[in-house]
């Protein structure tokens, strides 16, 4: 009597849909995908149960960590906008490769007086610069101040809109560089702005 | 698993010499590793999550214009942020004129939260209206504590709220509690 023998199957398998599916998604985060900006310092947000998002243009974020303050605004055209109004207010002449090379500065940590000197590094050495922090305090003329000013009018000037204001601050970051950088933002009557925060539930 | 389908083809007996018909069925195994591992470093940098942010509206200063309303001090909540995320609230004005408090408290369900729904509801009983909340924070709270007693206060829905410079007679009241 024969022996009955089990077909063998071939273990090959048909891919085409597995294919499909991975380049859909694959699709979807190209798409959907804005590159991770890496904080000059890292900041702890505090939490709450706040669910607003922040916009993604028209935004300038003021990070707070570690006693230091960096200034970023979102979009090229408008940092190359508040580059050239910087200019005007502190008396430096940026050729226009320096302005090209601040549109891909992603956060401003530097003195204005450093800036010209910081621009012309290539993006490595850049990097490698110990930034500390945008000059703010209570006075009517710190760096800060100038910052937000002329990116509000660089906003207004490019995209015609109210450029809108975030802190993001580290957790346990005193309360008074917090009410400097308020203080600043209100000298120029700035008097709503976000404060970023990750999401909390609450507990009943 | 890679396979390609000869089968097709061959000579069998005589006649036309027929082109081989080759299958179409390429192998997608390496295709779709290739595609998974893109997907694995888009999901890793990207950030899917868009970082949430809560309003802060000031009052307005105007250093021309004086602006200040008068508030009745018996609807107005003071709470103070003192360290270590403690803070201390009372109604009224110190040191004659308080009607509670002062009390020491923590952030949480049943610290400041309950005080501020009770005390709010105490406050619309007797006079009709929203409690006023004025938060002062002192030099040695943090960031954080900020953060909290705004939230706080959006949890218990309440809208009349100012962050307020602190005062000597509030710091000393800290001190006193062992909250400075």
């Amino acid at each position: 009597m024969p022996r009955v023998k089990v077909a063998r199957k071939s273990t090959a398998t048909d891919m085409t849909a597995m294919c499909d599916v991975a380049f859909l998604l694959l699709t979807f985060f190209i798409l959907s995908a804005k590159p991770k900006t890496q904080d000059p310092v890292h900041a702890e947000v505090p939490a709450s149960t706040s669910i607003i998002t922040l916009p993604e243009n028209d935004f300038s974020t003021i990070l707070v960590a570690q006693g230091k303050t960096f200034f970023s605004v979102e979009g090229a055209e408008i940092r190359m906008e508040t580059l050239k109004g910087m200019a005007d207010q502190y008396k430096i002449q940026f050729t226009p490769d320096e302005i090209k090379a601040f549109a891909n500065v992603e956060t401003v940590g530097v003195p204005v007086n450093y800036l010209k000197t910081y621009l012309d590094m290539s993006s490595k050495e850049r990097s490698q610069v110990a930034q500390n922090g945008v000059q703010v305090d209570t006075t009517d003329n710190n760096e800060l101040f100038w910052w937000v000013k002329n990116a509000r009018k660089a906003d207004i000037a490019v995209h015609n809109k109210e450029l809108r204001i975030a802190i993001k601050g580290d957790s346990k970051e005193e309360y008074p560089t917090i009410a400097k950088i308020i203080t600043t933002l209100q000298k120029q009557k700035v008097n709503k702005f976000g404060l970023i925060t990750s999401l909390r539930t609450v507990t009943k | 698993m890679a396979e390609l389908d000869t089968s097709g083809g061959g000579k069998k007996g005589g006649g036309k010499v027929r082109t081989k018909k080759q299958s179409t069925r390429v192998d997608l195994t390496a295709m779709v590793d290739l595609a998974f591992l893109l997907i694995t470093f888009f999901i890793l940098t990207t950030t899917l999550q868009k970082p949430k942010a809560m309003d802060l509206v000031m009052p307005d200063k105007d250093p021309l214009k004086d602006v200040r309303l008068p508030v009745p001090e018996s609807r107005t909540m003071t709470v103070l942020l003192g360290t270590k995320n403690q803070v201390e609230w009372f109604i009224g004005a110190p040191p004659d004129h308080l009607v509670a408090g002062p009390t020491k408290d923590n952030f949480g369900k049943n610290g400041i939260r309950k005080s501020l729904l009770e005390e709010g509801a105490k406050i619309k009983a007797s006079s009709g209206k929203e409690m006023i909340v004025l938060i002062k924070p002192s030099n040695k709270s943090t960031y954080a504590d900020m953060v909290s007693i705004m939230d706080e206060l959006n949890i218990v829905g309440n809208q009349e709220r100012a962050i307020v410079p602190i005062t000597a007679l509030d710091i000393s009241l800290l001190t006193r509690d062992g909250l400075n």
